[in-house]
């Protein structure tokens, strides 16, 4: 990893192998300990590439949440509301597909409405100058109640489209056999980390994290730039719909209940820091996988669903404390 | 303190200084920023662990782990950032830490009656105990601060620029209760920039250059030239260098503009300078002038762009401002140098809205060349660097900006004498339309600028501006030439006392 997505930009020749250490090599060498742990304890079939497709069919719903995550991490903010912006898309989606949409159409209407929640998000945030984290915590219950309200409070079954191939493996096809849903998601991290470290509004959510009056003073429209990115964060989650009702078909408002907390913890074992500031595309994956790893590896060994929570537990607290160790380390 | 080193990676912050503070005797501690004064008085309160070295207290070898050892000890240090919790009351804050309890209970009457010991020791009772430290005015914080050390038996009492956020009148008052507990026996050191300040308060001068120590002695025996030589190491050039400068176009004009009571014109190759007390509102009127407070009233025309704008607009509009705060405001600490000094104009650094890394950190690195700003390199993050080198990070970035009007907020506040001269004449060579830095003039560089800058710092202001305005009371005075100030006339105005 050369670092060409670390985020942050913070990669210099002089010192590249001190910049490694400090950034996103912890959490790969985490991803890579968890493996070889489940591989010596599971035996070689851990890593058939059927077994590594399905934890990535596993995690591409948090992977694609924690994306918009990330960006929102990074400029100190937080958004408890994905999981109900979830359940709200795949709700929103079964309904246009029962009234014969195209599903291209009810797609984009999952879309719209999410990154609608999101734009609330953020016009709540910049106008009422609340917390994110109070109001997102309201809009995670008022979306909550909305998605419930559209489903009339059960589940609704659609009729299966193509919608429904976004996370099946595609044998013949294009596309080495390889979902289109991961394809679409890896695309769209190498696009995150790209903005993230190469385009104005990268670094003005990165300026706005580290020190939002600094953001200010040197003419960041921060007011702006917040709006932006909690749409995009409500885009994100309603793409992560689509893809959580590609899996049963199902527009399902119970759904995806503390999701959120799954994708912050992605963010946050890849190196992002909720004070804002920090945080990387390639991170944050990585956190994901581990988060995938320990859950998939858990359950073919057998293990019961309390030993992978506890697990995964400690695996947030470690990564965090580690990274605290590292920087003072390196500094 | 006997042959103390630390080193910080391959820095040696402290290279084998002899350090030694009498009972009853005030001695100052001047170096330059870098200059290791910082980590020696870091190892005296047990923040820092030194590589080598001996410590006596009293007689006794004294090897603080932890800054709680140097307080039981006796050592306390008032920081330049007051280390108060501002919500607590005064009481609680004196005994943070070491609470008077039983059994795990607060006993509030003795921590009253140790509070208001401690603050009638100083000479100050006004003082209620359990009024909360917030609404104390910057100067009553620090006496907290000094209560605190009183109250827990301090005998070496470490004052770090303690009159950074201090008034003129609260300066005098400090002075006066440092020579109070001079008389009471207790050993003070005091750290100051400034050299009026060393020769007012202290006994005896120990100066500290890179790391070592640099001479000193009876401060009734050192001249100020003397002491600032010792700190630079060379003759110090003149420190105020003025070019011939020639005012041009009018670039800032503000009529009555409220907050501020401000009517002044602003020409370009222009300095003028706001004096005034701390809280007169100066502050306030740069930031309403630049989009961070609203305008209430009154007219403010900027170049050819008239009435308020936001931040960003004053920026396009040619306008950059620097913060009097370099740490909550001017600069994104965490980030590195090149981030923060091209954060306002991420334009021209690659196609469309692309920000190129590497495009960055050479526009950056031009900038640190010329204005001479010593880092590890671009990628270094702005808050490993010193005050000084900080502060012209936070200037370069208007340069990289390339204003036409700077609005420059105490842009020498908490910065050493080397950095101060070398600021000084970047502004010079700003106002006068110089080439800025070693290189010569190219493309733009010969156009000179306006310059609005406020200063607590007297010498400063008339050193450098061709016109000077007087701030009290949330009102700005007429901006008359600087030769028709002296440091007397400004503080007088200042105070209100000509006006009455």
């Amino acid at each position: 990893m050369d670092g060409t997505l670390t985020a942050d930009g913070s990669i210099g020749r002089a010192n590249r192998l001190k910049a490694v250490w400090r950034g996103d090599s912890g959490v790969l060498l985490g991803l890579l300990l968890v493996a070889i742990f489940f591989g010596v304890l599971i035996g070689p079939q851990f890593f058939r590439p059927a077994n590594l497709e399905l934890m990535a069919i596993q995690t591409v719903i948090v992977c694609v949440a924690a994306l918009g995550m990330t960006m929102v991490i990074v400029s100190a903010g937080i958004d408890l509301s994905v999981g109900s912006v979830v359940a709200l898309a795949t709700v929103v989606a079964a309904v246009l597909l029962r009234r014969d949409y195209d599903p291209a159409l009810a797609a984009l209407g999952a879309l719209g409405a999410a990154a609608l929640c999101g734009f609330t998000n953020g016009l709540l945030i910049t106008r009422l100058k609340v917390v994110p984290f109070i109001v997102t915590l309201g809009t995670m219950l008022l979306v909550r109640g909305a998605a419930k309200g559209v489903a009339e409070e059960r589940r609704i079954e659609a009729p299966l489209t193509w919608l429904n191939d976004l996370l099946r493996t595609a044998r013949g096809g294009g596309g080495f056999g390889v979902p289109a849903g991961i394809w679409i998601t890896l695309v769209l991290a190498l696009i995150v980390g790209a903005v993230l470290g190469y385009t104005r509004f990268g670094r003005h959510l990165f300026a706005i994290g580290s020190n939002e009056r600094t953001a200010r003073l040197c003419g960041v429209r921060v007011e702006r730039r917040k709006l932006q990115v909690y749409t995009l964060a409500g885009l994100f989650a309603g793409l992560a719909g689509i893809f959580q009702f590609s899996r049963l078909s199902v527009g399902d408002p119970t759904v995806a209940v503390g999701l959120e907390l799954d994708v912050i913890a992605a963010v946050i074992i890849g190196g992002g820091s909720l004070l804002g500031g920090k945080g990387t595309v390639v991170g944050t994956m990585g956190g994901a996988a581990i988060m995938a790893v320990i859950q998939i590896g858990c359950s073919q060994h057998g293990l019961p669903n309390w030993v992978q929570q506890i697990v995964t537990g400690i695996i947030i607290v470690m990564a965090v404390a580690l990274d605290r160790w590292r920087q003072k380390a390196g500094s | 303190m006997r042959g103390v080193r630390k080193s910080f990676g391959a820095t040696r912050a402290v290279n084998g200084v002899d350090f030694a503070v009498a009972g009853g005797e005030v001695c100052a501690l001047v170096g330059q920023n870098g200059a290791g004064k910082s980590t020696l008085m870091g190892i005296l309160s047990g923040a820092i662990r030194p590589d080598a070295g001996t410590m006596l207290l009293d007689g006794h070898p004294y090897q603080p782990r932890e800054p709680i050892d140097a307080r039981r000890a006796g050592v306390a240090m008032i920081h330049q950032e007051l280390s108060l919790a501002p919500h607590l009351t005064v009481m609680e804050n004196i005994a943070l830490g070491v609470e008077p309890s039983r059994m795990g209970f607060v006993e509030w009457r003795r921590m009253r009656e140790a509070a208001t010991d401690a603050l009638t020791q100083l000479g100050h009772p006004e003082i209620r105990p359990d009024g909360i430290v917030s609404d104390l005015s910057p100067a009553g914080q620090q006496l907290v601060e000094v209560a605190r050390a009183l109250a827990a038996g301090a005998r070496v009492v470490v004052f770090d620029e303690p009159t950074s956020s201090l008034t003129h009148a609260d300066v005098e008052r400090l002075f006066a209760l440092i020579r109070r507990l001079k008389a009471q026996g207790l050993a003070i050191v005091y750290i100051s920039h400034f050299i009026e300040e060393v020769k007012a308060v202290s006994d005896r001068v120990v100066v500290l250059r890179d790391g070592a120590n640099a001479g000193g002695g009876r401060t009734a025996e050192l001249s100020p030239e003397m002491i600032v030589e010792r700190m630079v190491g060379r003759q110090v050039e003149d420190l105020y260098p003025r070019t011939p400068r020639e005012p041009g176009e009018t670039l800032l004009d503000l009529s009555e503009l409220e907050p501020g009571a401000a009517t002044l014109t602003l020409r370009r190759g222009e300095i003028v300078g706001i004096a005034g007390l701390l809280g007169a509102g100066r502050t306030r009127l740069l930031r309403t002038i630049f989009g961070l407070e609203p305008v209430r009233s009154g007219r403010i025309r900027l170049g050819v762009y008239s009435g308020p704008a936001s931040p960003a607009a004053r920026w396009s509009q040619g306008a950059g401002m620097l913060s009097e705060n370099r740490a909550a405001e001017g600069l994104a600490i965490g980030l590195s140098i090149a981030d923060n000094l091209t954060l306002s104009r991420l334009t021209d650094l690659g196609p469309g809205f692309v920000v190129l890394p590497s495009r960055q950190a050479a526009a950056a690195s031009r900038w640190m060349e010329r204005i001479g700003i010593r880092s590890a390199g671009p990628r270094q993050p702005v808050g490993e660097l010193s005050g000084g080198n900080q502060q012209k990070v936070a200037l370069a970035r208007l340069l990289h900006h390339d204003v036409d009007l700077l609005v420059l907020d105490e842009p020498t506040r908490g910065i050493d004498v080397g950095s101060k001269a070398q600021i000084y004449a970047l502004l010079d060579s700003l106002a006068s339309g110089r080439a800025v830095g070693a290189r010569s003039a190219r493309g733009r560089d010969g156009r000179p600028r306006a310059i609005l800058m406020v200063s607590s710092y007297l010498p400063e202001l008339l050193g450098l501006c061709d016109r000077i305005a007087v701030m009290c009371r949330g009102r700005l005075g007429p901006a008359r030439p600087t030769s028709e100030w002296t440091e007397h006339s400004l503080l007088m105005e200042a105070s209100g006392a000509q006006t009455a």
